[in-house]
This record gives structure tokens, C-alpha cells and sequence, in this order.
């Protein structure tokens, strides 16, 4: 079984998708690289990082994108948020069934700094644009880079999360952290600690992600897939009694676990049982284990 | 960064004309872009590496690439990160066989 | 900045905003356009270059759906000081990024049920901080003596393994690294740089709000993104992309 974490973007693209389905836009050939990059004697990428186009999804016609995590952390510049943006606009003449965003990003690129802060806050209300055209968006967060800084947060302005085990959705990376405020805060290279606060599991049972899938392309293919069915029942668009839940949703979270030091113990004051095996059961036992006490909604 | 470019002739394989694109810029890695082109018969290869003062390997590297592959009217154009020469002839193998549908 | 003294320059006609460890909340006075009545507005916002926690993301995206339930079309005014999101375990295992993204959906909602959104960054604003409240707003607008940027340099040396002397000298005067306003003007990131009647620039800032997010296109016009509206238009257009 292929790897999904192992797989470039472009094998994510092709294995997700139906097989073939994907035309590209503004493609590598075109050579539209990174204006700033140079002057960093920083190597460029004929796509700068991200390959955006339409393919079908068991038949469905969607626009898809997926960010390249090998090259500059897969973060974002000037062009690559440009074509997440272009890409994200043209879904609202078009209208696909869905919006797939695979991201593995460390959110904005440092070195195009101002330009890559605009770029993000440009997709960040694309996605909400597309959203309220009645398009679902739906993120997939499965690389080792996992979607941190201001993807992290375009994560959550999704409809739904898919993530595995190995992902991790977070804003500040431990090691920004460490070096803020101490290795008592948090230590960057405790990775069990690491994947405890910020991995797949953790946010599978606070809800912040819907669906948790073992490493295959074929996993994320099938949970992208059941995942769309589940979203094409309601809404797309944001609403004020969708909004409120949510934030009662967060006050909560904030009431009942904002005390804790560790997140097992939320997991435990979930009730979940044996919290401290959680990181150790196969997906189908987590998933199993995780049915009855999982927060979110569904 | 190096800027290094490499012409050669007499070549006589041609390939389908839409560009493929193998590897990923990251440490240690490269990517190739291959496409046919109208070079008057040539095989053009640019690369933008991030190492620096290998240009005789490279040289070396390209030679046999060519030696292999005895492409025409082909325009290759890589971004290197500090691959190894095997891993460079790797990817520019690779490219080749995508070409040729065989990947 | 001291906030109250920012709120009267802004709010002559009288304002009634509160802190509450360094939240900004409550509603102020503004003239209408062309002699038209003043009309109230909400305003919210942080101050004491407070770094942005689960807490007082919250608190913000309260304020919003609270103006969005019981004032419709109150225009908001966001206020940003920030020295970016908070920097703790905590706030990364609540999920941090939730609650910046719930804020910057309140945001939206906001926008989209007919409330005009400015925001002004009267101090300092750093990427976290500042991207899903200001940079949420229909524009948004800055002091000159504002500094807004993405990372404190030193840690962006660590990360991007670029020396700090490289980084510093390119933060002088590359307007990708200044953190002057100047640099968002110019790449679109912001609408325009307030001196002067602060007042009547809020009062004009509310009654121009745009529709549609322009700045890659600002960004263009005004030189300091060659690239991001040419590559938008060539994805939306099916083309190839054309440079100036």
C-alpha cells in the first residue's frame, strides 16, 4: 500500500483523484517561479511548491490542489498563494462538486515574508468565497511538514478535516515555542509529547478534524470521498447558528480542559479508556476506541 | 547559485511533446523538466544548482545522459538542491522514461 | 499606543470602550457621510501588543457575532496590537488554530450579513496575531508609525537558516523584510496609511468599505506583488500568465 506521508504532492494528486483525471493549471512548464527567492540564494521550483487544477473524484468534477512539503517546507510565497487563490476563484465560475486542498505547509514562507502573509490571508477568505457559493472545501493533512502557522488556521476555515495519525494541525511549531518561552513549555524534541498536542489523534477527539485515516493514498482517497458524501447533506456556507455552536463548542473546550497540563488528560476526562495506549492503537481500534467519547460534530 | 548550460547535437531520439516533470527541490534532491522543443535538432540542458563549483561533474553527468539517451530537439531544465550525480542521473532517467510512458 | 488616546483621536464625537486585560471592546461615534447623522459603531480589538491566545480570540469573535445578532449593519472598527499568537503549549493542545479561524469566520459572516469591517493597526501587528482579525477586515489601514511584520528576526534566522545580518540588512529597505506599513501599502496588504484627521478617516474608511478582496490586484497597480494578480488571472482565465 502506497504511503500517503511518503508520496509527493503529485503522487498525492494522482492517487487520491481518479486515476488520469488531473489537468493542471499554470503547470511547471509555464516556469512561474518565485520572484523573491533569489535574493536569498534560495533555489526556486518551476511550481513554485504547489500544483493546482480540476480532476474528478469518483466521478465528481472538483478542483483539487496539493502543496509540496519537500520544497521550502511547502510554505507559502507570493506565487504559490496565487495559484491556491487563482485556483479557489476560478471554482466560483466554474463550480465543482468540491474544493480538495492537500496541504503540508508550514504556513507562510519566511522568506517572502510580507508577501507570503497577504498571500495567505488572500486564500484564507478565497476558501470562505467558495464556501458560501455552496462549495464544500475539504482539507487533507497527511505529510510530515503536517499544516501549521496560517494554513493551520485555513484548515479550519475548511468544511472538513481528513487527517492520519502521522499529520499534525497546529499553528506554532514546538521548536518556535521552545526557543519563546523554554524547553519547560514545551520540548520540541519530546515527539511523543509532540504528536500528543498537536497530532491527528488529539484533534480527532477534540473534533477538529472529522476523519482519521491510517498512511495510504487509498485511505484518504476513500475518506475524501465518504467525507463529501456527509457534506453534501448540509450547508456549505458559514451561518450565524453554525458559527455560535461552534463557539460554544470552544468556550467549552476552554472550560473543561484549560487547565490541564497534558492531553491525556483531556483524553481521559473524555472518558476515553486506557488514554495512555491511545498513541499506540492501530487507526480501526483508535477510531473504535474514540466513537463513544469523541467531541465535535460528527 | 550556479547557472551551468549544456547544448548537444547530433542527437536523434525525439520525444511526445507534453513537458514532464520528475523529482522535488528539496535537500539533497533535484527537479527535471523535460519537454520537446524545436533546437534545430539539439538537446538543451540548463541547470540552477544550489552547489556550487561542480561544474566538471556536472559536465561529466550530462555527457552520459546524452551518450544514453542521444535525445533531439528536447530542452531539459533542472533545479538542484545538492543531489548526488547518481541521483541527478536518476532523475534525468527518470524523465526520459515518463517521456516515453514507461514510468 | 496608548488605546484612549488613539480612541479620542478616532472618536471626537464620544466613545464608550473598555479594556479588559488588554481586549478592546464597546462602541464609538462616528460621523455620517456628507452631514448625515453619526451612526454608532462597534469596535474591538486588543491593545499592549497583547499576543493572541485562545482566550482573547474568542473574546474578539464574541464581540462579532454579538454585533452581528443585535445590531444588523453596525459597522466594526478592529483594533490590532499584537505581538502575534501566544507562544504556549496550552494554547497549541486547545487547538489555537480553531479559534484564530473561528474569529476570522465571525469575521466573515459579519461581512456577508452587510457590516462594513476596517481595521487599523494603531502599534504593532505580527502574522499570527493579526491574520484573521485585520487582515479579515474589507480593508485595512495603519499608522505610519506601525510596524507589521511575520517574525521577529532571530527566529526567523533559526528557521530559515538565513544569517541575521543578512536578514537584517535586508529588512532596512527590501519591502518583502520591512516592517514598515509602507511595504503592506504597497503590496496590497493594506488599503492606506492614516495621518493626519484620524476621525474623518475612520468616518470615510467605514462608508468606502470594498466588496471583493482587491489587494492582489492594489498589490499590482502599485508595484509591490509583480506576480500574484498576473498568476490569479491566468488561473481564473484558462490563460497563460502575463507580467507587466
Amino acid at each position: 500500500m502506497r504511503s500517503y506521508l511518503e508520496s509527493t504532492a503529485r503522487e498525492r494528486l494522482q492517487h487520491v483523484l481518479d486515476a488520469g483525471s488531473f489537468e493542471e493549471f499554470i503547470g511547471p512548464a509555464q516556469r512561474i517561479v518565485s520572484p523573491h527567492l533569489a535574493q536569498l540564494n534560495a533555489p526556486v521550483a518551476f511550481d513554485d511548491g504547489v500544483a493546482v487544477g480540476r480532476a474528478t473524484l469518483d466521478g465528481q468534477p472538483v478542483f483539487a490542489a496539493a502543496q509540496e512539503g519537500g520544497f521550502m517546507g511547502g510554505a507559502v510565497g507570493e506565487v504559490h498563494g496565487a495559484k491556491l487563490t487563482g485556483l479557489l476563484r476560478r471554482a466560483l465560475a466554474e463550480r465543482p462538486a468540491a474544493v480538495l486542498l492537500l496541504l503540508e505547509t508550514g504556513g507562510v514562507r519566511l522568506h517572502e515574508a510580507n508577501a507570503g502573509l497577504i498571500a495567505v490571508s488572500e486564500v484564507m477568505r478565497a476558501v470562505l468565497d467558495v464556501r458560501e457559493a455552496g462549495i464544500p472545501v475539504l482539507v487533507l493533512v497527511g505529510g510530515s511538514n503536517g499544516a501549521f502557522g496560517g494554513m493551520g488556521i485555513v484548515a479550519r476555515c475548511a468544511n472538513a478535516i481528513v487527517m492520519s495519525e502521522e499529520a499534525r494541525l497546529a499553528m506554532s511549531g514546538p521548536e518556535v515555542i521552545e526557543t519563546a518561552n523554554g524547553v519547560e513549555e514545551f520540548d520540541s524534541r519530546d515527539r511523543a509529547l509532540v504528536w500528543r498536542t498537536t497530532g491527528g489523534k488529539h484533534r480527532y477527539l477534540l473534533g477538529d478534524c472529522q476523519a482519521i485515516v491510517p498512511d495510504t493514498v487509498a485511505a484518504f482517497r476513500a475518506a475524501a470521498i465518504a467525507t463529501l458524501a456527509a457534506l453534501g447533506a448540509g450547508p456549505a456556507a458559514l451561518s450565524v447558528d453554525a458559527l455560535e455552536r461552534e463557539h460554544a463548542m470552544l468556550a467549552e473546550r476552554i472550560a473543561r480542559f484549560g487547565a490541564m497540563r497534558d492531553p491525556l488528560e483531556i483524553w481521559r476526562a473524555l472518558g476515553v479508556p486506557a488514554p495512555e495506549r491511545v498513541p499506540l492503537l492501530e487507526i480501526d481500534a483508535f477510531i473504535a476506541a474514540a466513537a463513544a467519547h469523541r467531541l465535535g460534530e460528527s | 547559485m550556479e547557472t551551468l548550460q549544456y547544448r548537444f547535437e547530433r542527437g536523434d531520439k525525439r520525444l511526445a511533446s507534453a513537458a514532464r516533470l520528475v523529482g522535488v527541490v528539496s535537500s539533497g534532491n533535484l527537479e527535471v523538466l523535460i519537454e520537446a522543443a524545436p533546437l534545430g535538432g539539439a538537446c538543451t540542458i540548463d541547470v540552477t544548482t544550489a552547489a556550487t563549483g561542480f561544474g566538471a561533474i556536472w559536465g561529466a553527468v550530462m555527457h552520459d545522459f546524452q551518450q544514453r539517451w542521444q535525445l533531439a530537439d528536447v530542452r531539459i531544465a533542472i533545479n538542484d538542491m545538492g543531489a548526488t550525480p547518481a541521483v541527478v542521473s536518476l532523475r534525468l532517467d527518470q524523465a526520459v522514461a515518463t517521456m516515453l510512458g514507461e514510468a | 499606543m496608548d488605546w484612549t488616546t488613539l480612541a479620542d483621536a478616532l472618536f471626537p464625537l464620544g466613545h464608550r470602550i473598555t479594556e479588559h486585560a488588554q481586549f478592546l471592546s464597546g462602541t464609538a461615534d462616528v460621523a455620517g457621510p456628507d452631514g448625515a447623522p453619526a451612526a454608532t459603531i462597534a469596535v474591538i480589538g486588543t491593545t499592549g501588543h497583547a499576543p493572541i491566545g485562545v482566550e482573547i480570540a474568542l473574546a474578539q469573535a464574541r464581540a462579532v457575532l454579538d454585533t452581528v445578532r443585535a445590531h444588523p449593519r453596525r459597522a466594526i472598527l478592529l483594533l490590532v496590537d499584537t505581538q502575534g499568537q501566544r507562544l504556549r503549549h496550552r494554547d497549541e493542545m486547545l487547538g489555537i488554530n480553531s479559534y484564530m479561524a473561528h474569529l476570522g469566520k465571525c469575521v466573515d459572516l459579519a461581512r456577508r450579513n452587510g457590516h462594513a469591517i476596517v481595521g487599523l493597526v494603531y502599534d504593532q501587528a505580527l502574522s499570527g496575531g493579526f491574520i484573521t482579525s485585520g487582515l479579515m477586515a474589507d480593508a485595512c489601514y495603519a499608522l505610519p508609525a506601525a510596524t507589521i511584520r511575520v517574525m521577529g528576526l532571530p527566529a526567523m534566522a533559526r528557521i530559515t537558516k538565513v544569517p541575521e545580518d543578512v536578514l537584517t540588512e535586508l529588512a532596512k529597505s527590501n519591502p518583502v523584510f520591512a516592517p514598515g506599513p509602507e511595504n503592506y501599502l504597497r503590496m496590497g496588504g493594506l488599503q492606506a496609511i492614516w495621518d493626519g484627521d484620524l476621525a474623518q478617516h475612520v468616518a470615510q474608511a467605514l462608508h468606502a468599505a470594498p466588496s471583493g478582496d482587491a489587494r492582489a490586484a492594489l498589490g499590482w497597480q502599485r508595484g509591490g506583488r509583480k506576480l500574484a494578480q498576473p498568476v490569479i488571472d491566468a488561473i481564473a482565465g484558462d490563460g497563460h500568465v502575463q507580467t507587466a
